[in-house]
């Protein structure tokens, strides 16, 4: 492991220049360490039941994987900056039953119309965390809870006791989650497209590149100049919007929509971002990270399943597993800190 | 200690507030008397002005909405039908915890009769033997509290509804094949006890064997992947049966695709308009239900007749209930509602819920 | 004095100075009580009769005792999210030793040291590896959760005898308690003495205000908040014996929901999620008004479905009434800072320490 961590030694390169590279590597590092867990986890299953890893059952995964990955993209974002939200599931809920009504053959609105309706529905709760954590100084974890309750229960006021069911939709809503390309659904390689690019947006422009100072230390953040506000402002506006985006995939997805989707959507959703990496407390992590978290869940989800694991054993797992993974990081974050460190005594900086 | 003292004025308020909520409860009266500001019916009919309290396991549900609501035909427009005041009350999350206390806020309201569907059969008892105690009959509906309930409406007796599925799965597949069932929770006593009669009837057809029974815990999502991960398992799987409208469109969803359609058969129960899509393509041949807002009416008539004075339970005893025609008092204070229908593509449109 | 305790003492300033805020949100509460039972008594005349407080207190006495260990969590500056868990893992304990015919007695003891263990094992992860308090309890959450099922699957057990299911049915003598409130009091006045006199209760608070201060004035805080989420679950494990007997039923199931529950009632109490602020008078008033609320809802005809929305609009209440002040101010920057150039705003998500 420390072999990896050393760089190259270039003569004259400035220090920043190559703590840089290793932060970078630290981050290839950790998603390495996911991915790596994720093929153990896939070649230990297929070995056991090889319809695991049939074309069908991969579909399977990818699409149910997707949307707690646009989930996870839109929690990362938040959670770099120090912040957390725990008002996702409920936006879902909201916007998978709104924008399900629309689609339906009463309205009949045409399929980008809809995603347009549930961004926005995203977008406006986003929106009001957002203005109430900056704005009013409260805290994210507080403001996040009361709106899950908020949203949650206007959720049920508007659903009442309806819900609405595939019969009622036109056609082409139901399929956007079944079609494929080569195998692969359209809607696995849209999310990752989309992740990629939350991605490159986080780590290159400034904007992103702020929010991981934000987290890291706020107060050193705010004395560089880095308009705060304004940060963890968008930050909550996306990860709002997204939550509305994937209540619009839910509802073409599972057909049914109720009052309620997306239940306690918002604790899986947190589990995955840390299990991809995103340290709780902000400052580091990357959404290929927490999609892989996300995508970890799911496929051992669908292993205990088909491996025909007793239903009685599943929670307990992934509650393990939740946990192991917090640990291996926490452990692959103290090697990096020792050896950081011991650079640094040797350089004498 | 200096520190305790400090804090003696906020302890004060405290203790002010407290004393005062305390002498303010004990001066009042005690518990309320269920009202009884009715006028008295023609013989054999239920009072008007009666206060009902229909209480499902949880607001917000599809299934109960149909049940209870005016607008459907159920319990709500049965109470308005006799004349009396009908309230819908209950919890949002369906556990015990979350429905007691509507019942007791019901029973506290003054309460002349409550119609109940248990989210649990035996974490309600305290609480509806209580209410029972205090002359407030109990009725329960589609969900029972056995031993804690003056009258329970069955919507069709459990051995019916448990071998009808089998039999209905049996003939699609010329007796023969592997076949599996996608319940609702695993402790569900509604799905636990048809699944028993299920594969009792299953001895019937030596060819045909259960080979697993998966829990979707009635929500979409998990339906769906405890659906895929049967399908996984079992590549000879020829049919599923899921007695929970939110597990059968879960497995419709799943085998309605190209690959499935028409390979692995499903059944089960489901509403007409949630299946209408799924018959007309070919996934779903034939599935059963009652109608549940007949169920809901039901209840109600009886409720009002109880609380009336005008029925008394005991096993023979019948009563009218208004457009339903009438009804007979079964074993263990059970009444049932009738068969169960089966739809298929040649009735289905018939129906409207 | 010790020079620790020197340190953690401050003095007569830093009490005064930390009960003047306690006491303004206090006194709030005290209002937000008193509005909410006068709503009560005007929307049903029921409100304020002992059955319904009766009631009251059953369908909240649970949740109450698991909010005592809870503040001082978070006072503390972490968070526990598996006390409900906890919670189902003990009813299903219940249920599985009785009806393996265990004694009773046996039972209860196993019960309070798996719930011991529950909260060794979260304190555990939390001090001496170092894991975050949320996301840890966020794995336990599920793994215990998990335990239960494993243990109960999807039996039910409802055969308690009667001795111990009247808790859910019949007062403490002499008076209009149910069990679970006079349990709650209790435990309230012994929280409320180690909270507010002990040495330990003002280390909480010190560590809260500031871990590294604590650590470097040679507070144990390991050892502490070990302690702390040691207490939260065998309050968790109590609070579970005593639904289960409530209900009579022990299943899988029991409890879940109850944690963000427990955690909206702590942080109406005027306990702040960055810790070193809050008191147990102040989770008391909060049991009130929250249970106070949910149950004259239930007595109106109001819509039950807007519940929820009712107890989240309380929550956002009860945090943004004391920064109405500081908002405004924001509110007035942003505008002009819209209008014109002006330095950045202060940081957001640093923990506050003023009033």
């Amino acid at each position: 492991m420390t072999a990896t961590l050393a760089p190259r030694r270039e003569p004259g390169s400035p220090a920043p220049a190559s703590s840089r590279r290793l932060a970078d590597r630290v981050f290839r590092i950790r998603e390495f360490g996911i991915v790596a867990v994720l093929v153990v986890f896939v070649a230990v299953t297929a070995s056991i039941q090889s319809r695991f890893l049939s074309s069908t059952n991969i579909q399977f995964i990818l699409v149910d994987a997707t949307i707690f990955a646009l989930l996870a993209l839109g929690e990362t974002i938040v959670v770099i900056s120090r912040n957390v939200d725990l008002s996702v599931g409920s936006v879902l809920g909201l916007s998978a039953f709104l924008t399900a009504r629309l689609a339906s053959s009463t309205h009949g609105l045409p399929l980008p119309v809809v995603f347009l309706a549930g961004i926005g529905i995203g977008l406006l709760c986003g929106v009001v965390n957002g203005l109430m954590v900056t704005l009013g100084r409260v805290p994210s974890l507080v403001v996040t809870l009361a709106t899950l309750y908020i949203i949650r229960g206007a959720d049920v006021l508007i659903v009442g006791g309806g819900q609405v069911v595939p019969s009622s939709y036109y056609p082409s809503f139901l399929t956007i989650s079944k079609a494929t390309v080569g195998g692969i659904p359209d809607l696995a390689i849209v999310v990752a497209v989309v992740i990629a690019g939350g991605a490159y947006w986080l780590r290159t422009y400034r904007s992103g590149r702020e929010l991981y100072a934000i987290g890291s230390n706020p107060d050193a953040a705010r004395l560089a100049g880095i308009p705060m506000g304004r940060r963890v402002f968008t930050a909550f506006a996306l990860s709002g919007a997204i939550a509305g985006v994937a209540g619009v995939l839910w509802a073409s997805r599972y057909g049914t929509v109720d009052s309620t989707a997306g239940g306690s959507y918002e604790l899986q959703v947190v589990a995955a971002v840390v299990v991809g990496g995103v340290a709780i407390f902000g400052g580091s992590g990357s959404v290929v990270g927490a999609a892989i978290g996300a995508l970890l869940l799911q496929t051992i989800n669908s292993a205990l399943y088909v491996l025909g694991v007793s239903p009685n054993w599943d929670q307990a797992i992934a509650g393990f597993l939740l946990i192991l993974a917090i640990v291996l990081d926490r452990l692959i974050s103290l090697r990096l800190t020792a050896s950081l460190r011991r650079r640094s005594a040797r350089r004498g900086t | 200690m200096r520190a305790l003292l400090r804090r003696a004025p906020l302890a004060a308020s405290t203790l002010v507030v407290a004393s005062a909520v305390a002498v303010a409860a004990c001066s009042s009266s005690g518990s309320s008397s269920p009202s009884s500001s009715s006028s008295p019916g023609s013989g054999g009919s239920a009072k008007t002005g009666l206060k009902v309290f229909v209480i499902p396991k949880n607001l917000g549900n599809p299934y109960f909405t149909v049940a209870d609501s005016k607008a459907s035909g159920g319990a709500l427009a049965a109470l308005s039908a006799l004349g009396d005041t009908g309230t819908e009350t209950s919890g949002s999350a369906a556990t015990s915890a979350s429905q007691i206390p509507a019942i007791q806020a019901a029973v506290t309201k003054g309460a002349n009769a409550l119609v109940v569907s248990a989210t649990d059969p035996t974490a309600l008892c305290p609480t509806l033997n209580a209410a029972i105690k205090r002359k407030i009959p109990v009725v329960t509906y589609d969900s029972d509290a056995p031993g804690c309930r003056s009258l329970f409406i069955n919507q069709a007796s459990t051995s019916a509804i448990g071998t009808s599925e089998v039999d209905v799965l049996a003939k699609e597949l010329n007796d023969t094949g592997q076949i599996a069932i996608v319940s609702a929770a695993a402790s569900a006593t509604n799905q636990n006890a048809w699944i028993g009669y299920m594969k009792t009837e299953l001895k019937k057809y030596p060819k045909m064997s259960l080979v697993s029974t998966v829990y979707g815990n009635d929500d979409p999502a998990t339906a769906t992947q405890v659906t895929q991960g049967l399908l996984q398992q079992y590549p000879n799987l020829k049919g599923i049966i899921s007695p929970t409208t939110v597990g059968i469109l879960a497995a419709a969803g799943v085998l309605g695709t190209a690959k499935y359609r028409g390979k692995v058969l499903l059944t089960g129960l489901g509403t007409p308009n949630s299946m209408k899509k799924y018959v007309s393509d070919g996934t779903v041949k034939a599935f059963e239900l009652w109608n549940p807002a007949n169920l809901g009416y039901l209840a109600a008539y009886a409720a009002a007749d109880l609380a009336s004075g005008t029925l008394k339970v005991t096993p023979g005893a019948t009563f009218t209930a208004g457009k339903l025609g009438s009804f007979t008092i079964g074993a263990d204070s059970t009444v049932l509602l009738g068969p169960p229908t089966v739809f298929t593509s040649a009735n289905i449109s018939n129906f409207n819920f | 004095m010790e020079p620790s305790q020197a340190a953690v003492d401050p003095g007569h300033v830093s009490v005064r100075a930390r009960l003047r805020p306690a006491l303004r949100w206090e006194s709030g509460l005290v209002v937000v009580v008193v509005a909410i039972a006068i709503f009560g008594s005007a929307v049903s005349p029921q409100f304020l009769t002992a059955n319904n407080f009766f009631n009251l207190g059953l369908n909240t006495g649970e949740i109450a005792i698991m909010a005592l260990p809870m503040a001082l969590i978070i006072i503390s500056g972490e968070i526990d999210l598996s006390v409900e868990s906890t919670l189902g893992m003990s009813s299903a304990l219940l249920g599985v030793l009785w009806a393996d015919h265990w004694p009773m007695l046996a039972i209860f003891v196993v019960i309070l040291v798996t719930g011991a263990a529950a909260g060794a094992l979260n304190g555990f992860l939390v001090t001496r590896v170092g894991l975050p308090s949320l996301a840890v309890t966020i794995g336990t959450l599920a793994l215990y959760r998990g335990i239960a099922l494993i243990l109960l699957g999807p039996r039910t057990v409802s055969n308690f005898p009667a001795t111990y299911t009247n808790v859910g049915l019949t007062a403490i003598p002499h008076t209009d308690l149910p069990y679970s409130a006079g349990i709650f009091i209790v435990l309230a006045i012994i929280f409320a003495i180690v909270l507010h006199a002990t040495p330990f209760g003002r280390s909480v608070y010190a560590m809260g205000d500031n871990a590294e201060a604590a650590l470097f004035a040679g507070l144990r805080v390991k050892r502490v908040k070990t302690t702390l989420f040691i207490v939260s679950g065998m309050a968790s494990a109590l609070a579970g014996v005593l639904f289960t007997f409530r209900l009579n039923t022990a299943v899988q199931n029991n409890g879940v929901g109850l944690s963000l529950d427990v955690v909206a009632i702590v942080l109406l109490a005027g306990v702040s999620i960055f810790g070193g602020k809050g008191s147990i008078g102040g989770v008391f008033l909060a049991v009130l008004a929250f249970a106070g609320l949910q149950n004259a809802l239930l007595l109106t005809n109001f819509n039950q479905e807007a519940t929820g929305v009712v107890t989240g609009i309380l929550l956002l209440v009860s945090v943004f009434v004391p920064n109405v002040a500081m908002f405004v101010r924001s509110v007035r920057r942003a505008a002009t800072r819209m209008t014109r150039r002006m330095p950045p705003e202060p940081a957001l998500s640093m923990p506050r320490k003023d009033t």
